[in-house]
């Protein structure tokens, strides 16, 4: 473990599994509520400024097409246009450009073509030019008078018809990572990864039962409420001002000035509240476009998307094609675990594959286990994150063939999965031995709950499931500013998307002992702190829970220095404790405590400002395992799927705010309830999307979906001071494998395809089986 | 010396050598050693990994320490959603 | 071309406004009279981010055009508090925490007010299909039916 860890007055060690807070593990009220439920709080698209421009988007309607000329002439003799850009306004990056920025190394060459269409158009809503105007009318006018000039191409959206020889070529230049291929060979297969260890030849001739099944998943979108916005302002000295809806506003800083060619520090960006992001909000779409405009313009322009273009243009998770083999002893040993995968990655290389094949045995302890993926490009919109990233696929396929197999043995699913359960110190699926984790415990807690144990009702199914991620750290920079009164003000990097506001300044309170309404949290702007990795990974509270930490033990640091000399005596006879300083050994008699409030008061006098920072690069995430029961009812006249009871149990380390914890399993649950149930793209034949919209593109509404009951386990993560592990993603692993399971104990039907929508079910229903093929 | 064990499709540009044995103290002089003794591999290999030791996952992170008797595993970079 | 001029009560002030005929009054309340409390998800209806009430009748404003609304009485989330005393709705969904990244929050507030203001006494079914017109992809809509369930509650007693 590295120093770059330890930031807390404990040892590490997670030292308060049991112990009585104050303020971690309470359920307080968070101090950004108030602006939330009065409408005051500003996303995205609530930033107004003077002289502000309308900017949108002129985007292909082809799935693929070579664009051979683009005419803007009319369009910028338009009154009222103040600047037209296309690809010939932003300079290329140069083959093999690529940096460390976020948690991946990005491909500026692509990111620049992603955002704006050079060569080709490479699926139906890449943006081909944008306008910035005085008012919305003059700029969709605007849009209509641009004339470009299309060579339509034939198309493909399936991966696995992606992957044959004919395949229209997206990415002419494209050689494959990962694979032997001859140079010059055409391919839209991206990459090719395998992990595992052992034999699994050896291990399926040790097995009494195998079962091989193959899966289809589709892609889904992160489905956020708020669409991507924002407004940006350059200026005539190159300097510019960015307020957008993101993940993380450091990282957007970063694409945006690279594409625009500018230094970091002349873009001062800010982060507005976000409106949900899952991932969808870790890259940058309108961002760079608008900057360009303002640049021309000299004018702010507002460029928000409708929700048409957020599910024709940003990028959903991928759609996949899963083959998985599992064998086992007949008393429940799993002997051999083997899968393929095969994701979309939409235009551009990177789908999520790698992950989901370290996830998708992640909870089994294995002698043998292969997991091969496959990144393929297919004529959509680049793939972007969505929670847990390649794990969910991954685990809808392994989990419904793990419970098949349980099936087949005479086996209860969840013994099952605690026979053959990894600890710490076993070896995992992808290779590095576990830390201290928790699949046992959920699986346990989930095994000994009321749901598991109480009956279903006639024709009723439950289905039960286990999920895994590994949850980051990251660069991660955080401040607390005394003011003259005592109160704080904690200055943070990380993006607040589900309450971390609260959870953080609960972690500075706890340490500096002093009330939660005394410190005031707040996410400043990129010049406010050092670098802030994006939110994600589920890394916050882990992350930024070890720089606050790490800030008020510096702050505490300070104030007992100001206490000594104010005492005149040595720095350690002084303790820190419930808020005050207090002298020791012996010299107590003399110096009444010295609370922070009048530490705070004399600041001026004792040294000035006092401040406390810390900055890490935080590594060693714990990992959290989760196990879900989902009871299902299935209507038989329309193939209707309801889910009547769901339980999530879930390792988090140590709760925070257990309100926020229980937030997290529950939203994630139900957005796997969608994935499981409804959520799909619908293409036409021309590759233009049918379902842009919320109507036709069904995510749970509030009707669908019972109440969602949570257990927080706790096996403390022993690298963070108070045992955090990150919770956000974990909990959409296991829905779709649940459910499916559930609907196949209900119906007696194994379903291999997703969404499980009425009439899918139904045609299954009237058929008999669970082989049916999609409609489309 | 540490174990090193490579995983994703690494092991493609160390001529098939999926696990071997190095004598270093850090991440960065993994890399270093790496790169050097198997040209193949991506100059910025410690970029595009995660490194776990003992079962500890580092990224970006050159000082780690690595024991003498680590076990050592790079993965593809992990990036959340 | 010219603008509609239009009188209106929005929150219980007079408000006047000119409007283009295509403009919506999620449009009007966003951009012209700057008040962003309500939101635009999806401008089609289907995500109730910019619900209102007209006249005590819930509606998404995104479908409603802006010009219709002359003369008659609009309440927005801005109006939901009493001066500095939040409506016990607000209330519970901060103590329930009913809400994550906070956009739908406006609608649901909007969309449980009108429901408690006529049924005071819901079931959770209820609740839920009054609320299935609010889409929330953050909270998994648990927090958000106990926090209106319990605000009947404490209403009715």
């Amino acid at each position: 473990m590295t120093d770059s860890n330890k930031a807390s007055s404990g040892n590490g060690t997670g030292n308060g599994n049991g112990k009585d807070y104050k303020w971690v593990g309470t359920r307080a009220v968070r101090p950004d509520g108030v602006d939330k439920v009065t409408g005051r709080a500003k996303f995205g698209a609530d930033l107004h400024l003077p002289n502000m421009l309308v900017g949108k988007v002129l985007r292909s309607p082809h799935a693929h097409a070579h664009i051979r000329s683009i005419d803007t002439s009319a369009a910028e003799a338009l009154s009222g246009v103040k600047a037209v850009i296309t690809r010939d306004d932003f300079s290329d990056q140069p083959k093999g450009a690529v940096q460390p920025a976020g948690e991946m190394t990005i491909n500026y060459r692509d990111m620049v073509r992603n955002v704006m269409a050079r060569e080709k158009a490479l699926y139906e809503g890449h943006a081909i030019a944008a306008v910035a105007a005085v008012d919305a009318r003059i700029a969709t006018k605007a849009l209509s008078l641009i004339k470009v000039d299309f060579e339509v191409l034939p198309h493909v959206i399936d991966p696995v018809a992606a992957m044959e020889d004919g395949a229209p070529i997206i990415q002419e230049d494209l050689i494959a990572d990962g694979m032997e291929q001859s140079p010059g060979s055409m391919t839209n297969i991206a990459k090719r990864v395998e992990f595992g260890h052992g034999d699994v030849a050896v291990g399926f001739a040790e097995a009494d039962v195998v079962i091989e099944r193959e899966f289809t998943t589709q892609p889904v979108h992160q489905g956020y409420i708020e669409p991507h916005a924002c407004v940006a302002s350059m200026t005539e000295d190159g300097q510019g001002e960015l307020w957008l809806s993101t993940q993380g506003h450091y990282v957007a800083r970063g694409h945006c000035a690279t594409l625009l060619g500018l230094d970091v520090s002349k873009l001062r960006v800010q982060a507005s509240e976000i409106g949900g992001g899952f991932g969808g909000k870790t890259v940058v779409y309108l961002e760079p476009l608008a900057l360009a405009l303002s640049r021309k313009a000299c004018q702010p322009v507002k460029m928000a998307m409708t929700r048409e273009e957020v599910f024709r243009a940003t990028g959903p998770t991928s759609g996949a094609h899963l083959w998985v083999k599992v064998g086992v002893t007949n008393d429940g040993r799993i002997t051999a675990a083997d899968a393929v995968l095969k994701y979309q990655a939409g235009a551009f290389p990177g789908s999520p594959v790698a992950q989901g094949a370290q996830c998708a045995f992640a909870p089994y302890e294995l002698n043998h286990v292969r997991t091969i993926g496959y990144d393929i490009l297919v004529n959509r919109p680049k793939v972007a994150a969505y929670r847990a990233p390649g794990a969910p696929i991954a685990e809808y396929a392994t989990e419904s063939v793990m419970d098949e197999i349980a099936e087949a043995i005479g086996m209860d699913p969840l013994e099952f999965r605690l026979k053959n359960a990894p600890k710490q110190g076993s070896q995992s699926s992808y290779g590095p031995k576990f830390p201290a984790i928790g699949c046992i415990e959920t699986l346990e807690a989930a095994r000994d709950h009321d749901h598991y144990q109480t009956p279903l009702k006639s024709g009723q199914g439950r289905g039960v499931a286990t999920g895994y991620w590994f949850n980051i750290g990251g660069q991660t920079s955080a401040t607390l500013n005394l003011s003259e009164d005592g109160s704080v003000a904690l200055v943070l990097g990380t993006v607040d998307v589900g309450g971390t506001r609260a959870s953080l300044a609960m972690m500075a309170a706890e340490q500096l002992g002093i009330d939660l309404d005394k410190v005031r949290p707040m996410i400043g702007d990129t010049s406010a702190l050092g670098y802030n990795m994006l939110t994600g990974g589920s890394r916050v509270t882990f992350a930024g829970g070890i720089a606050v930490v790490g800030a008020a033990q510096d702050l505490i640091g300070t104030l007992k220095e100001r206490a000594a000399k104010f005492w005149d005596i040595p720095v350690d006879d002084v303790e820190w404790a419930d808020g005050e300083a207090r002298a020791t050994n012996g010299y107590t008699d003399n110096m009444q405590p010295l609370p922070l409030q009048e530490i705070a008061k004399d600041m001026a006098k004792t040294g000035g400002p006092i401040v406390g920072a810390h900055s890490i690069n935080a590594q060693g995430a714990g990992p959290s395992f989760g196990t879900h029961v989902v009871d299902v009812d299935v209507d038989r006249e329309t193939g209707r799927v309801w889910v009547t009871r769901y339980t999530v149990v879930q390792d988090a380390g140590k709760a925070i705010h257990p309100s926020y914890v229980e937030g997290q399993y529950q939203g994630g649950a139900v957005q796997g309830i969608g994935w499981a149930l409804n959520e799909e793209y619908i293409y036409d034949d021309n590759g233009r999307l049918e379902n842009a919209g919320f109507l036709d593109y069904r995510v749970p509404v509030c009707s669908d979906v019972p109440m969602i009951d949570t257990v927080i386990v706790e096996v403390p993560n022993p690298t963070h001071p108070y045992g955090v592990r990150g919770v956000g993603e974990t909990p959409i692993v296991p829905p779709m494998a649940a459910i499916s399971n559930a609907v196949a104990d209900a119906l007696g039907i194994r379903f291999t395809d997703l969404p499980m929508s009425p009439p899918r079910v139904l045609a299954a229903i009237k058929a008999g089986n669970g082989d049916v093929t999609t409609a489309n | 010396m540490a174990r090193i064990v490579l995983t994703g499709n690494l092991q493609l540009h160390t001529e098939g050598v999926k696990e071997l044995e190095l004598d270093v103290n850090t991440i960065r002089q993994l890399m270093r050693q790496l790169t050097t003794r198997y040209p193949g591999l991506p100059a910025d290999l410690e970029d595009e990994v995660a490194v776990s030791i003992d079962g500890t996952i580092y990224q970006d992170d050159w000082f780690a320490e690595i024991a003498p008797d680590s076990e050592v595993h790079l993965l593809p970079k992990i990036g959340g959603g | 071309m010219a603008k509609y001029h239009i009188t209106t009560r929005i929150n219980g002030d007079d408000v006047e406004f000119l409007c283009a005929p295509e403009q919506t009054l999620l449009d009007v309340l966003r951009d012209d009279l700057r008040l962003t409390g309500s939101k635009e998800g999806c401008a089609s209806g289907d995500c109730g981010a910019c619900s209102v009430t007209i006249d005590g009748r819930l509606v998404c404003s995104c479908l409603v055009l802006a010009a219709e609304v002359g003369g008659q009485e609009i309440e927005t989330i801005e109006g939901m508090a009493d001066g500095d005393r939040l409506h016990p709705l607000q209330q519970k969904f901060l103590d329930f925490a009913a809400l994550q990244c906070g956009v739908c929050t406006p609608g649901f507030l909007v969309a449980a007010k009108a429901l408690l203001d006529h049924n005071p006494n819901p079931s959770e079914t209820e609740v839920r299909y009054w609320l299935a017109g609010n889409l929330c992809r953050c909270t998994g809509y648990d927090k958000i039916v106990r926090a209106v369930l319990d605000t009947a509650a404490e209403i009715r007693n």
